[in-house]
């Protein structure tokens, strides 16, 4: 395994091997080489990094808990649980800290209109909330089906002042909602920047955003080391995009004693159209300017997908994550809506949290594991967001 | 081996001795039908099109504005792969010598494998390529392939492209060069650019190829204006529009074709 240039990645330009690259319209190009290199630049200023870590702290209420889940620990019998409590920042959800990092960019770049896309909605409310508070004007993309079963979210981000825009096109969830943001900013990109909300895209967003999220496995990373004086056997994270598990993942790369399982939406099962695990049923593919794991047909149309959670509803996978299975440094498996389902309400009954169904395919993971290890073993569960948005869609399907 | 010259550069070529300006038509592939655009094809060549630009119908065409978005579910829903689409164009080829530009998402040839996809695509008659979401930067292999082929390469180049980013790709471009003449997705708009004519310039200084410029251009009159300061003019939306009104009519390339015309008749 070649973890020393794992690190080192993505290249000059923007690839993790055969993976990322910029495959945009020409409008694109030129300001995606401008937000690159503001932000190599911010990232090495003392200054920039300073802003950002105090909002972090002061607003968005970093560091988050690593939390040991004892009596989940204790009803599967095997592994201790500890779960990285992303669900308690601000707005819910571990997407704040990309939305942070990169509205200050906006800032440091002059400019003033925000546009995001969203799928549960989760980054949608993150991009509207430092919208609000740096004074930005907001219009954020979201798939007319996802305002349907995320409608909490949808209210949020019009309290916060920003423009919820339904996108009625395709399946209406969170690739068309990519499609109508990328349409508006290649038509306003001089006066706005797009807080692309997951490891995906153009460079330099895959880079920009794990780093902004590294945050995580960095404190998971401390906290651990802390409590148990010795590194995690396994860590979980559920994979949509991927800026949750990457942002847990990263700082581990090295460590090869830790293993990692990354979970994708499995829907409905491994059927065509009826789920959202690009490494079960996708192939190698380019989308929304990038190259990676895609769910399309034969010639090349990007396929249906389906999951109960909105956030990992999506056809395509983060370049690094590709780059990560291919090195074998990352395991890639799916939870089924029926075992989100399952692990969403255990963990709410046995720990008194209420995860995000995204988040749900974590546990649902860690269900299925932490029996199988020791006792004296570790397992840190990336617990992503709060299921608040999405009590109401779980309590009409399980009729409650 | 001598290997003929390219549809798109004789055709530039003869516009140059006639002393006159190019009509660059748009349509998407398979709206309504293939076989309408087919029919279509020969048609606007009968009625001054000198390069006929394909759209291949994609599943997410994020470069696109809402009209075309449209003629793109319609050619998916008729059932237009990107093989029945090569057959459409062998079919054009044995009535028509319009050269023809398929504008192609890359996702549909990478998919198929470059080298076979323009392989295909010059073999069925298909003189150009302008995959809409590749870059330069990501293209050796393509440009090489696409060489081998006897292919233009089409390039764009955008309004916030700078001036030493227009070299590099006006260096490696053949055929002609599309300029965008605006930021933003496909589709009609009510008034032109301002500045073209220097954006013009700054090409001009870099490149010989004939220039052609596109996007939100839909009448008569903006044809004229644009064409004033390049060498070929682009109408895309304003023509999908009238296959979208008209696409169920028994004399729909007769409409089209009549809608052409005055465009036509403008240069």
């Amino acid at each position: 395994m070649s973890s020393v240039a794992s690190e080192q990645l993505p290249d000059a330009a923007g690839r993790f091997g055969p993976y990322g690259g910029r495959y945009v319209p020409e409008t694109l190009v030129h300001p995606l080489r401008e937000l690159e290199e503001e932000y190599f630049r911010a990232q090495q200023d003392p200054g920039f990094q300073r802003e950002l870590d105090y909002y972090l702290r002061e607003f968005v209420g970093r560091p988050t808990p690593l939390y040991h889940a004892q009596r989940l620990t204790e009803d599967l019998g095997g592994a201790k649980i500890y779960l990285k409590r992303e669900d308690l920042l601000h707005t819910g959800a571990h997407k704040i800290n990309n939305a942070m990092g990169q509205i200050l960019l906006a800032k440091r770049m002059g400019k003033t209109r925000i546009i995001a896309e969203t799928g549960a909605g989760q980054h949608g409310v993150a991009t509207a909330t430092v919208a609000a508070m740096f004074g930005f004007e907001c219009v954020v993309y979201m798939g007319a089906h996802d305002c349907d079963r995320q409608r909490l979210n949808v209210f949020r981000m019009r309290m916060l002042g920003a423009e919820v825009v339904p996108v009625e096109a395709g399946q209406k969830t969170l690739k068309e909602a990519v499609n109508e943001a990328m349409r508006d900013w290649v038509t306003n990109v001089r006066s706005t920047h797009y807080i692309l909300g997951t490891a995906y895209g153009a460079h330099p967003y895959p880079v920009m955003v794990r780093n902004f999220h590294r945050v995580i496995g960095d404190e998971a990373r401390r906290q651990v080391l802390e409590q148990e004086e010795r590194l995690p056997d396994l860590l979980t994270a559920c994979v949509g995009g991927g800026s949750n598990a990457i942002g847990l993942f990263y700082p581990f790369i090295e460590d090869e004693s830790v293993s990692m399982v990354g979970v994708e939406a499995g829907g409905e099962g491994i059927i065509p159209e009826k789920h959202a695990a690009r490494f079960q049923g996708g192939s190698l593919g380019v989308l929304q300017g990038t190259r990676s794991y895609l769910l399309q047909d034969e010639v090349g149309q990007i396929q249906m997908t389906h999951s109960v959670s909105a956030g990992l509803d999506y056809a395509a996978v983060g370049p690094e994550h590709a780059w990560l299975r291919d090195q074998g440094r990352v395991e890639y498996t799916y939870a089924t809506d029926d075992q989100a389902l399952e692990a969403f309400f255990r963990l709410s009954k046995l720990e008194g949290i209420i995860p995000a169904l995204e988040s749900s395919h974590a546990v649902a993971e860690v269900i299925a594991r932490a029996p199988q290890m020791s006792k004296d073993q570790i397992i840190i569960c990336n617990l992503s967001g709060r299921g608040d948005k999405d009590v109401q869609q779980v309590a009409e399907k399980v009729k409650m | 081996m001598l290997r003929p010259v390219n549809r798109i550069d004789q055709r530039f070529q003869n516009l140059r001795e006639q002393n006159r300006k190019g009509f660059v038509a748009y349509i998407g592939a398979g709206d309504p039908d293939l076989a309408s655009t087919e029919a279509l094809a020969v048609r606007l060549a009968d009625s001054g099109v000198d390069i006929l630009e394909l759209g291949v119908p994609f599943s997410d065409p994020l470069a696109d504005g809402l009209v075309n978005q449209l003629a793109a579910q319609r050619g998916l829903a008729s059932g237009t792969t990107p093989e029945r689409l090569l057959e459409t164009v062998a079919a054009i080829r044995k009535q028509s010598n319009v050269p023809i530009v398929l504008y192609i998402y890359f996702n549909i040839m990478h998919r198929r494998g470059l080298k076979e996809f323009i392989d295909a695509a010059a073999a069925a008659g298909v003189d150009g390529l302008l995959a809409l979401d590749l870059p330069p930067e990501e293209a050796d292999e393509y440009e090489q392939l696409m060489k081998e082929a006897g292919l233009c390469s089409i390039w764009l180049i955008a309004p916030t492209t700078p001036e030493e980013r227009i070299a590099a790709i006006a260096a490696r471009g053949s055929g002609f060069i599309y300029y965008i003449s605006r930021e933003g997705v496909t589709g009609m708009r009510q008034d032109i650019v301002s500045s073209l004519d220097e954006r013009i310039a700054a090409i001009r200084r870099h490149t010989d190829l004939p220039i052609a410029v596109g996007f939100g251009i839909s009448n008569a009159e903006q044809v004229r204006q644009v064409a004033a300061d390049c060498d070929a003019v682009v109408v895309g939306s304003a023509i999908v529009n009238q296959i979208a009104e008209h696409g169920n009519a028994p004399d729909l390339p007769e409409r089209v074709g009549g809608f052409v015309q005055e465009l036509t008749e403008a240069l």
